[in-house]
């Protein structure tokens, strides 16, 4: 028995590695989750002028420090591609990998630290409909950042030994857009009040 | 897919976005509506478009990418343009805003039985607990289906 690559990963009709194709289809229909839930939190925000005040009880230091470890972090995997694909520096990439899983690990600590002080005040899932449309968002951003950190950790182990080294840019793409959802949530849920 | 750069090249990117960042929050503590809403939000498209642009390279990504992502965004622009007549319009011809007519019918009612409890006793009970909360209902009309409180 012999095992051979799929004939998927060896051509591509649109000349797109089917791997990236893949993952931009992916994004896709992650788009439409998040686009989906925005779209609500707008539409309902224009007619609830009391979401605001409710907006003023997120912690906005916590919420703009995870702004700035989700960029640094775009920063750290996009270096990682950059080793990956052009300086075929496998060691280099693994660093940057590792200090990308870093940062999602800080995000997720402030994010823990925000929840544990907002659900000690009283606000919680089911106190009005900001606090729903809060925590629905940033929870399943925050699931996103989890499942981001676990592809990148395993892919990472591959990348060590030299192999799949394509897997470094498909960590990026999927972390990119972890990265863009964030920076809309963050003017949504914590500056406008 | 990645140009050959070097990473100085993605650290001054960083760098501005770093600077976008820094206006995002500075704007917005001004409290100036419209100030508020061009450092926040349109900072924040700003910000999107250059991760997107230049982390993700969609500048140098083939149009099959492209045709994908507006594909997308035309079917989010399909599902608010179907979701905001329901919410958005609560008044007019055909629509009624039915949370806030039954809240302030159920008020009306209930203050008018708190005088009239005086006399009956248990009206109140009747109404909120008892056989009488249908009286707490709006008719219905094709375009509102009355809520039980």
């Amino acid at each position: 028995m012999s095992f051979q690559a799929p004939i998927a990963t060896g051509r591509s009709v649109t000349g797109i590695p089917t791997g990236r194709l893949a993952m931009w289809m992916l994004l896709a229909s992650e788009f439409m989750i998040f686009g989906g839930l925005v779209v609500c939190y707008l539409l309902y925000r224009m007619h609830n002028a009391y979401w605001g005040m409710e907006a003023a009880h997120t912690n906005v230091y916590a919420g703009a420090t995870n702004t700035f470890v989700l960029l640094t972090s775009s920063l750290f995997i996009v270096m990682a591609h950059h080793a990956a694909d052009v300086k075929k520096d496998t060691k280099t990439a693994v660093k940057y990998m590792m200090l990308t899983v870093g940062c999602g690990l800080i995000f997720l600590c402030v994010k823990a630290y925000e929840y544990t002080t907002e659900i000690t005040h009283g606000y919680v899932i089911q106190s009005n409909p900001f606090w729903s449309f809060y925590y629905t968002a940033t929870g399943i951003h925050a699931g996103h950042v989890i499942a981001g950190m676990t592809a990148i950790y395993i892919c990472s182990l591959d990348v060590a030994k030299g192999k799949q080294l394509q897997r470094v840019e498909f960590c990026g793409i999927y972390w990119h857009f972890v990265d863009l959802v964030w920076i809309f949530l963050f003017p949504l849920m914590y500056i406008a009040k | 897919m990645s140009a050959d750069h070097g990473y100085g090249y993605y650290v001054k990117i960083w760098a501005g976005l770093m600077v976008l960042f820094a206006i995002s929050v500075i704007g917005p503590s001004l409290e100036i509506m419209w100030l508020t809403l061009i450092t926040a939000f349109g900072v924040a498209v700003v910000k999107a478009l250059m991760v997107a642009a230049y982390f993700l390279h969609l500048n140098i990504e083939k149009r099959y990418i492209w045709l994908l992502l507006i594909g997308a965004i035309l079917f989010l622009g399909a599902f608010y343009a179907g979701l905001a007549p329901d919410i958005q319009n609560t008044s007019g011809t055909n629509w009624v805003h039915c949370n806030g007519y039954n809240d302030a019918n159920k008020a009306r009612i209930l203050a008018e039985a708190k005088i009239a409890d005086e006399h009956h006793p248990g009206i109140i009970d009747h109404l909120t607990h008892g056989a009488g909360a249908s009286h707490l209902l709006l008719p219905g009309s094709p375009d509102c289906t009355p809520q039980r409180f």
